[in-house]
């Protein structure tokens, strides 16, 4: 009855009722799940994808993209919320909510969960071909230090805040740092570093599995995709500790199909479908008892199942002006 | 209204508001005051600009010189200037042999040197590199059939680089340079050929006229655009440097500094406008 | 003696010229053949082979993204090309054959669009698009992509036009009183290599744009580009080499169409 008095008030154009637009990374959404929810609810699903939260941010800056669907970042969630962008869609009241696991209900960029639902999360730390690299794996020094056999087979993530919060944890160095002479230290490492690294570039599996590099910095997914050609590939959780990210459903300002957009935040948070995401994107979601639904072999992979040793995950908001011009002050003098 | 106004009308107009308004308005912003988040805040400040050259100083807020942004620029137009005899070496020569097939067969070999435009250059970029690299296809050719011991170092360096922006940028220089020699008249160059003692001396005088304006076209679509290009070192070269196209990229997206980025680009952009001016003004008093 | 002679005295076959354009066609097309390889990749690695399969073509006749993506690409490449090829040649007929005053910044605002950096173009079409009203998606889309193209469709005709002789226009012009006759009998027809030029490079260029599309586009006017560069972050599986390998035997259709065309005509 209510859904039917907002569809009279609201006037949408009659192919708009049965519409969704999704924006977010490319093959992130599992066909199978899309069409569920086609078949479920009666919308056409439209997916159109973004390649950096920037890009998303402009345009939603720029007013009115027509997307009814984002999926962004922790840091980016928090910006979102802080300049107005998203709509207030009341997640921590929806049906399904019971679903979502404690640890993802009070978050730092949503901590009411009002605005967003939790879509899929993972790590950025590092893996290494045990083949080549004996003894003890467990510290960033595999990395900054590095054995001879692995000087020169080092890649790295081409990020500049990935890059350097992993440097900063081997120094001790706080994350976004307003502190030159520490983010001096950082860069010495990491120009120190540079001799023995092979290249900086984010596609790190072809580089695992051929043998081209056996030490890189990696996001957990790939590393198990790597894993799945190379048995001898193993993810790491530095005892130095490593980054988190959750990537998170959100209804971007003047959604043009609000409704239809609240039921897919609702649909994403049933356990099923949940681990459909998680078998398709090979990252965890965020949902109790989707288990249950996710292949054994990825339920029991090391990569998305730290040891009890591993330190927490970090979960980094976007960094102040000033510990962001330092930061772009390192990477620039490391590049050149 | 003149033929000729009516002629340069509608590029002029799509160009001056669909680009040139756009642009005058980022200009502007090189004169504000970076936003937390991205965009601007409307405040003037020239900061932007004093920090093209100068590092100011965290404790006492002194400048001093500061060359990292001149370097970036000097190897930026290297890489353009790179780029752009590389593919004068190995396009004017292709030009010329499509430019001499039978009428037939021409467009079909300039299709051909398109084709693999087709994949997008960072796909196309990823698999040059996947060539080169120590496990790639050539080493391990070379290597099965006894020629070298070891992987030969073609990936991550200059070399792989050069290949790269090769690849990148091959057909605007054939492509304008086709244009300009196709159905070039050769028994004027036989003619000549009677006439003078040299080879060399017939093709300059008959030949580089023609090729001219093929020769600035070919040039200004290869240098200019290859200053901001960053694909080939970035994947091709390992990413250890970066180049002019990155850093402004990078204001705009991780660095958060909009008005820096806007700073970079109007001074790219005033030098090259100035450079390119020259070369017209030069052109059209050759002309006349 | 005397063949050899003539022989070496004709310059088109000045010594290692079909030798350099052999190897320039090869080294174009080895990432090509290279990658068309992996796109029957039974695996995920788009660098090592583990057995051939379809796999992939079948993931990409089901994927509705990919495809839809595709075809925006073609198509907004072939409209902003031809667009922007009609205005080019009409500017390069006005430039060079005609006077026009202030000559040099004319050249200079023709060419602009090639010295803005991308993400600069990106940024501030996206503000001064949604400034105006103009919703982001094809439309926009056709407009950006038109205005950068034009200097690359401009660059080869008006090259084409100088080296030209204008005698033979010149020639025309005594003999018809009609400047458009003359324009459609002669002009365009010699005109018609720098016009091909033109029109492949604007092609090309906006087939390959990524950036400026990934700001302006709006919900279903995602075009390949945007979508393979958005695959990065899950990483690029053979996927894309099918998608690439099947833009490549579209465009060598085109080829042997066009070829076929020719001959027929002749």
């Amino acid at each position: 009855m209510r859904t039917l008095a907002i569809l009279l008030l609201t006037a949408a154009p009659a192919f708009a009722e049965g519409d969704l637009f999704i924006y977010t990374w490319g093959e992130y959404t599992p066909p199978d799940l899309v069409a569920k929810f086609e078949k479920e609810f009666g919308v056409k699903v439209h997916i159109d994808s973004y390649d950096s939260m920037e890009t998303m941010i402009a345009k939603l800056r720029a007013g009115g993209a027509g997307y009814d669907i984002i999926v962004p970042g922790d840091a980016t969630m928090q910006v979102l919320i802080a300049e107005d962008m998203v709509e207030k869609i009341d997640v921590f009241a929806m049906p399904n909510f019971a679903n979502v696991d404690e640890k993802w209900r009070e978050v730092y960029w949503d901590p009411k969960r009002e605005y967003s639902a939790p879509w899929a999360w993972g790590s950025t730390a590092f893996a290494v071909d045990t083949a080549v690299v004996k003894g003890d794996t467990s510290s960033l020094a595999v990395l900054f230090d590095p054995a001879e056999e692995v000087k020169g087979r080092i890649n790295m993530l081409r990020d500049m805040n990935d890059v350097i919060n992993m440097a900063e944890r081997y120094l001790g160095v706080p994350r976004c740092s307003e502190n030159p002479d520490a983010m001096k230290r950082v860069l010495e490492l990491l120009e120190t570093q540079k001799e023995w690294v092979k290249s900086y570039d984010s596609e790190t599996k072809e580089l695992l599995v051929s043998g081209e590099a056996v030490v890189s910095m990696a996001w957990n997914g790939y590393s198990m995709r790597a894993r799945d050609e190379k048995p001898t590939i193993a993810y790491v959780y530095p005892k130095e500790g490593y980054t988190g990210w959750m990537d998170n459903v959100a209804v971007p300002k003047g959604a043009p199909n609000l409704d239809n957009a609240k039921a897919w935040v609702n649909f994403v948070m049933d356990p099923e479908n949940a681990a459909m995401i998680t078998n398709y994107a090979r990252y965890s979601n965020g949902i109790k008892g989707s288990e249950a639904f996710i292949e054994p072999a990825l339920a029991a992979a090391p990569e998305i199942n730290p040891p009890a040793d591993a330190p927490a995950p970090e979960f980094i908001p976007t960094c102040s002006p000033a510990a962001t011009a330092l930061i772009d002050k390192v990477w620039t003098k490391l590049m050149n | 209204m003149k033929l000729h106004r009516l002629l340069l009308a509608p590029s002029l107009g799509t160009i001056l508001i669909f680009m040139a308004l756009p642009i005058a308005l980022t200009t502007l912003y090189s004169v504000l005051t970076p936003a937390q988040h991205g965009g601007v805040i409307w405040q003037p400040s020239g900061e932007a600009y004093v920090r093209l050259m100068f590092e100011r100083d965290i404790f006492d807020d002194t400048l001093s010189f500061n060359a990292d942004y001149l370097q970036i620029l000097g190897r930026s137009a290297l890489q353009a200037g790179f780029a752009t005899i590389l593919c004068l070496l190995i396009g004017l020569p292709t030009a010329w042999f499509i430019a001499t097939r039978p009428p037939a067969q021409k467009s079909l070999w300039l299709m051909l040197v398109t084709v693999p435009y087709w994949v997008n250059l960072l796909v196309r970029t990823i698999a040059l590199l996947l060539m080169l690299r120590d496990e790639g296809p050539i080493n391990g050719a070379l290597q099965s059939m006894g020629l070298t011991d070891g992987p030969l170092p073609l990936a991550y360096n200059n070399f792989a680089i050069g290949l790269g922006l090769v690849s990148s940028f091959l057909p605007f220089m054939i492509l304008p340079l086709y244009a300009a020699i196709e159905r070039f008249d050769f028994s004027l160059l036989e003619a000549a050929y009677d006439l003078h003692a040299s080879r060399w001396q017939a093709v300059w005088s008959v030949i580089l006229p023609i090729l001219r304006p093929g020769l600035i076209a070919g040039g200004l679509l290869v240098f200019i655009p290859g200053i901001g290009s960053y694909l080939a070192p970035d994947i091709l070269g390992g990413g250890k440097t970066l180049m002019l196209g990155n850093l402004i990229g990078m204001q705009f997206q991780g660095s958060r500094n909009w008005p820096f980025g806007a700073a970079l680009s109007t001074v790219l952009m005033s030098v090259t406008l100035i450079a390119l001016i020259l070369v017209a003004r030069r052109a059209a008093r050759e002309a006349a | 003696m005397a063949l050899l002679d003539t022989r070496a005295r004709d310059i088109r076959n000045l010594p290692g010229v079909g030798v350099t354009a052999a190897l320039a066609v090869a080294f174009l097309y080895a990432p090509i053949l290279f990658l068309m390889l992996y796109s029957f990749n039974d695996g995920r690695s788009i660098s090592r082979l583990d057995g051939l399969s379809f796999r992939w073509y079948r993931a990409v006749f089901a994927n509705e993204e990919i495809g839809g993506a595709a075809l925006n690409s073609v198509l907004l490449a072939v409209i902003a090309a031809s667009l922007a090829t009609v205005m080019a040649t009409a500017a390069a007929l006005a430039m060079v054959r005609m006077r026009v005053r202030r000559k040099a910044a004319t050249y200079a605002v023709l060419n602009f669009p090639l010295m803005v950096p991308e993400i600069v173009t990106a940024i501030a079409s996206l503000i001064f698009f949604s400034a105006i009203g103009l919703g982001l998606g094809f439309g926009s889309l056709v407009i950006a992509h038109t205005t950068f193209c034009i200097p690359f469709a401009y660059l080869p005709i008006a090259a084409r036009l100088t080296s030209m002789d204008a005698g033979l226009e010149v020639a025309a012009a005594d003999l018809y009183a009609r400047p458009l006759r003359r324009f459609a009998l002669i002009t365009l027809p010699l005109l018609a290599p720098g016009l091909l030029s033109g029109w492949l490079l604007a092609f090309i260029v906006s087939l390959d744009d990524f950036i400026i599309s990934s700001m302006l586009s709006g919900p279903g006017s995602t075009t390949l580009p945007v979508h393979i560069y958005s695959m990065l972050r899950l990483g690029i599986t053979p996927e894309v080499n099918a998608v690439s390998s099947l833009m490549v035997l579209a465009s060598a259709l085109v080829v042997i169409l066009s070829g076929l065309i020719s001959r027929r005509k002749t």
